[in-house]
């Protein structure tokens, strides 16, 4: 930043006197941003108050930690904790088999079709998902979905004999694992792009095998990008909502169908803000995962640049 | 809390931006990768084509009688409308609010970058689901201001499409030499809206594309918003008609994949273009 800056800005002729007009130029830029941070404290910052505040408030608005506390009972922990499993199971088959999805499409040629295709896909999979993903499983492994009418006509099996699982938590792993796949492509195939040809070619001209490469240099080198797209998975999976919901429309195993049935039915009195309560939860389990995710992130760029 | 640095998020976008030349790669495992990339293929092909064979079911043979269903509903049509509709008017809204402020923080105020930074990728952190929660009384009093129009909606859309905007317009800016650019259309006598609009506006047109084509993308998969604030989109009646007419939402769900796919792919391709031109300085 050496470069001077102008000192007369824009709209010369609007201020009349010298002390007003080199007020004006100092404050002119931040008049530029003031609708933008208007607009956001409108529609993000303020109603995150909302949830924080309201989380710490009872009925009357008094402050209180009794609602946060409510979160300690045994219905709604049990929530976190299937949310918790759901994201991390989800997040860590999906880590590792899009890891190898991406080391397939890494391996290809860079501006082929073949690598546009997949990244486009894995971006409609991950990022559009939602509503449509959980269709295409009930179109798949639904009541009469083709593979489960498929197995039960040619194979004799049928897939519900323990109830219909679809629409319940295993059901949401199948999905969830379908969508963070691709997410993990989108993520860590610029990790893989990172990996120069000198380090292979360095540990070959020293007789080393592509075993060797993979274990003591591009291993490492990989291994905080790696972790960090898994924590992003899973703070991912933690915050999905719309496949759920799809899915799910009787009960709430997971704390996002929960907080839904605090939006859509009568509250139960003195408890007003447990909603509130439950999302303040969720923000703070996502911020964590997100600040290791930063983290790692910068850990991993030390190498892959 | 540390501002999270996902560019990641933004595939086409960064992967363009970061685009070195190409390098020739030895020991290539092919059929270990044929394997792979078939195994996977199969698998996430297979979910696909079930909804077009579920879709196509008739009686005692196939039948597009779900497919004709999308434009003859005229619930679903209107739909489809809105979220159109609805991702328009986000991207206008995105690109009006963010490109000065991007522009400005590079140019004028660099000391806000990281508060900026911050405020536009905080909603990766807070999910939809609390947000809603959040945002539900202000919505109050934008229905009583406004109507209850289901296009309000793209207020709290343009927040949900903040972080991979920011971040694409953020590369875009940052792979032009910005300020010799605004200096010198300011030294022949521009004021600083042309220089906005008539130098950095056609130089981060790239940037600019991608932002909008990921913010159409997002609008049109949204559901937990829409749904939870009562309002209606292509998402939410699909829902609906799914509890009705599972072969219709089948369809419209396969369609509403294949058209995000097509908008991803056409952005890769334009992403690439863009991107090979202007990265001189990023090394």
């Amino acid at each position: 930043m050496t470069a001077p800056q102008p000192t007369t800005t824009s709209a010369p002729g609007l201020a009349s006197s010298g002390t007003g007009r080199r007020r004006f130029s100092r404050l002119a830029p931040y008049l530029a941003v003031t609708p933008f941070l208007v607009y956001v404290t409108v529609f993000l910052l303020y109603p995150t108050l909302i949830v924080v505040a309201g989380a710490f408030t009872d009925d009357r608005n008094r402050p209180t930690v009794s609602t946060v506390r409510i979160l300690t009972e045994s219905v709604y922990l049990r929530a976190f904790a299937r949310s918790i499993e759901l994201s991390a199971v989800t997040a860590a088959v999906g880590a590792v088999l899009g890891a190898l999805l991406a080391w397939a499409v890494w391996s290809g040629p860079r501006d082929g079709p073949l690598r546009r295709s997949v990244m486009a896909a894995a971006g409609v999979l991950a990022q559009f998902g939602g509503v449509t993903l959980a269709f295409a499983f009930i179109a798949t492994v639904g009541l009469s979905g083709l593979v489960t009418v498929f197995v039960h006509d040619h194979l004799g099996i049928d897939l519900f004999t323990r109830g219909v699982w679809l629409f319940d938590m295993p059901g949401l792993l199948l999905v969830y694992t379908y969508f963070q796949i691709p997410l993990m492509v989108l993520v860590f195939l610029p990790a893989l792009d990172g990996l120069r040809p000198q380090w292979r070619e360095a540990v070959e001209s020293l007789g080393g095998s592509g075993w060797e490469f993979w274990r003591y240099v591009a291993g490492p080198v990989l291994l905080p990008a790696f972790l960090g797209a898994a924590l992003l998975l899973f703070a991912n999976a933690f915050s999905a909502y719309a496949t759920a919901a799809a899915l799910i429309s009787q009960g709430s195993p997971i704390v996002p169908l929960k907080i839904r049935g605090f939006l859509s039915s009568e509250v139960i009195l003195g408890q007003q803000n447990l909603g509130k309560a439950l999302g303040f939860g969720m923000i703070v389990v996502v911020a964590v995962v997100m600040t290791l995710y930063a983290l790692l992130q910068r850990r991993a760029a030390r190498w892959l640049r | 809390m540390t501002a999270p640095t996902p560019d990641v998020l933004v595939p086409t976008a960064a992967a363009g931006r970061r685009d070195a030349p190409a390098t020739p790669r030895r020991h290539r495992p092919s059929a270990a990768r044929r394997l792979v990339l078939g195994a996977f293929g199969v698998l996430f092909l297979l979910p696909l084509f079930a909804m077009l064979e579920f879709s196509t079911r008739g009686v005692g043979g196939r039948s597009f009688a779900a497919w004709r269903a999308i434009v003859q509903d005229p619930d679903l049509v209107s739909a489809i409308t809105i979220s159109l509709e609805l991702a328009v008017l986000t991207v206008a809204g995105m690109l009006l609010l963010l490109v000065p402020v991007a522009t400005w923080v590079h140019l004028r105020l660099p000391h806000l970058r990281r508060l900026i930074e911050f405020i536009c990728l905080l909603p990766l952190t807070i999910p939809a689901i609390v947000l809603v929660v959040g945002i539900a009384p202000i919505y109050a009093w934008v229905t009583y201001l406004l109507g209850d129009s289901s296009l309000t909606l793209a207020f709290v859309y343009v927040i949900l499409v903040l972080p991979y905007a920011y971040r694409a317009i953020d590369n875009g800016l940052g792979a032009i030499d910005l300020r010799t650019l605004a200096e010198a259309a300011r030294s022949l006598g521009a004021g600083w809206p042309t220089v906005l609009a008539r130098v950095v506006v056609p130089n981060i047109s790239g940037a600019l594309l991608s932002a909008s084509f990921l913010s159409v993308a997002l609008v049109l998969g949204e559901f937990t918003l829409a749904s939870l604030l009562a309002f209606n989109n292509m998402q939410v009646t699909i829902n609906l008609l799914g509890k009705r007419d599972a072969a219709v939402s089948v369809a419209v769900s396969l369609a509403a994949l294949l058209l995000a796919f097509v908008l991803l792919l056409v952005l890769s391709y334009v992403g690439r273009r863009r991107g090979s031109s202007g990265v001189t300085e990023e090394g």
